[in-house]
């Protein structure tokens, strides 16, 4: 029989878990969307000075655990007087910070991805139609390019957004009390399973909201596909 | 039908007797928390709880098999049975009563901060406002910042003792609490000379006791009386001498 009683005396360490994940990965999801839109240009230029540093990104942050990256971010660098007395420490002396910027970089490299291939399904009259209005490459990129490609990845970005928010429960080995911090603190006082249960209805439901979201979204940016 | 019948009888009935007489105890324990219990390079569970352990069994004549097992699943491993006792220096806790029980301490424990020397903090709710202060995750120590400086200071959990001291070595922890005994072994190594004690020993009350499955007492009974021989017989204190200059009994 579950404990209902944990719920009134740690709810409100759910709920502060519960809003500094959703901050980090509202942040790091858009923060990535904007790095990954030029990355997936220079990943899909033919200029090798542009697609071969974005593919490097690419491979580094999706060849390696996001795990590992959070612990080099957080406990690598720190290691190094050099970082720990500059300017730079203030940032990557804090757990959350340490956190965002992690989570930042990883789904940066999974969305350019997603992009590039959003790119490569824009049927090609569409470019040629562009070419043929006389549209110089940087007008061509801004009205139809990334337009098109973000509307076919779109229910691809949604999944990758999804990913993230279950991906940054790693952030909690980095001591950032995020919903799985708190949870696995109120845990190992408690050793009740069901904390994770709940922690898990949690996760769930944002997950729900957040394919309701994308839904909606993906309603209004395609509507113009919708024969009637 | 009758002989089968009998048959299968017996066989069970050996199969449970002899499992029964086998008395292989399993014990978990860490291998993270020096010197109570950690690894040798060979990989061999050592500490003092290891010796303590080793020290128990032989006084109950009994077959021990030493186990090590990660802390936050150490509890949710003894109540599945994947071993039948945790010697592990864990805290006697109310919360943990709940869930398993105890024998008789067989040391007891004393929380300590440490900082960097000439640090210049008091160890009160004011004086520790706004610092950043951590604590290994599913400890005494974490629970006791939790409890008392949540709400006013930045209070950081690691899921290891070793993650806590790095980072008060890297500069992200203005000071640490941790078991007194663990700190001391810490501060007496010669790469941490430029950190101290700060404030006093806050005594929490702290007892360690093994922890075994609710309801197995003829264990317990059987750890107690080979607890209080050990004690009299001076094996204890041999022990206690390889790891502390002092009684932390």
């Amino acid at each position: 029989m579950p404990d209902f009683s944990l719920i009134t005396q740690y709810g409100d360490r759910f709920w502060d878990g519960t809003l500094i994940t959703l901050k980090l990965v509202f942040l790091s999801s858009i923060i990535g969307l904007m790095i990954a839109l030029p990355l997936a240009l220079a990943r899909s230029s033919k200029k090798r000075r542009y697609w071969i540093p974005a593919y490097s990104y690419i491979y580094f942050f999706r060849g390696t655990p996001l795990l590992i990256q959070l612990f080099i971010l957080y406990y690598g660098l720190g290691q190094f007087p050099m970082i720990t007395e500059s300017f730079l420490w203030p940032v990557l002396g804090d757990a959350e910070w340490c956190g965002l910027i992690g989570l930042t970089l990883n789904t940066a490299a999974y969305t350019a991805e997603i992009l590039r291939g959003g790119i490569r399904a824009i049927p090609r009259g569409e470019i040629e139609a562009a070419k043929a209005f006389g549209m110089s490459w940087g007008l061509m990129q801004r009205r139809i390019v990334l337009p098109r490609a973000l509307r076919i990845a779109w229910p691809a970005y949604g999944n990758e957004v999804i990913l993230l928010l279950k991906g940054s429960a790693l952030v909690s080995t980095i001591t950032v009390w995020d919903l799985m911090g708190e949870t696995r603190s109120v845990f190992s006082r408690t050793y009740a399973l069901e904390i994770f249960l709940y922690a898990a209805i949690i996760y769930f439901l944002l997950t729900f909201v957040l394919t309701r979201v994308f839904n909606l979204i993906e309603k209004r940016i395609n509507r113009y596909l919708v024969c009637y | 039908m009758k002989i089968k019948l009998t048959l299968v009888t017996v066989l069970f009935s050996l199969f449970f007797f002899g499992a029964a007489q086998a008395d292989k105890i399993r014990i978990a324990t860490e291998g993270a928390y020096p010197p109570f219990n950690m690894k040798n390079t060979k990989g061999e569970l050592i500490g003092f709880d290891v010796e303590i352990a080793k020290a128990l069994c032989e006084q109950m004549k009994a077959d021990c098999e030493i186990v090590a097992q990660d802390w936050d699943g150490i509890i949710p491993g003894l109540l599945a049975k994947k071993y039948d006792a945790i010697i592990a220096s864990m805290s006697i806790t109310a919360e943990r009563q709940k869930k398993v029980s105890f024998t008789d301490p067989y040391y007891s424990n004393y929380l300590r901060f440490i900082a960097k020397k000439n640090s210049g903090l008091t160890i009160s709710k004011s004086g520790l406002k706004g610092k950043k202060l951590g604590a290994q995750r599913a400890t005494i120590s974490a629970q006791h910042l939790e409890d008392n400086f949540r709400k006013t200071a930045n209070v950081k959990v690691y899921d290891t003792q070793e993650a806590v001291f790095l980072d008060l070595k890297a500069g992200r922890l203005d000071s640490v609490l941790v078991d007194a005994y663990p700190g001391y072994d810490w501060l007496t190594q010669p790469d941490n000379s430029a950190y101290d004690h700060v404030g006093d020993t806050i005594d929490i009350n702290d007892k360690i006791g093994i922890a075994i499955r609710k309801g197995d007492s003829a264990l317990a009974d059987k750890f107690n009386k080979a607890l209080k021989e050990i004690l009299a017989s001076g094996a204890y204190k041999r022990i206690n001498g390889n790891y502390f200059p002092f009684s932390i009994y």
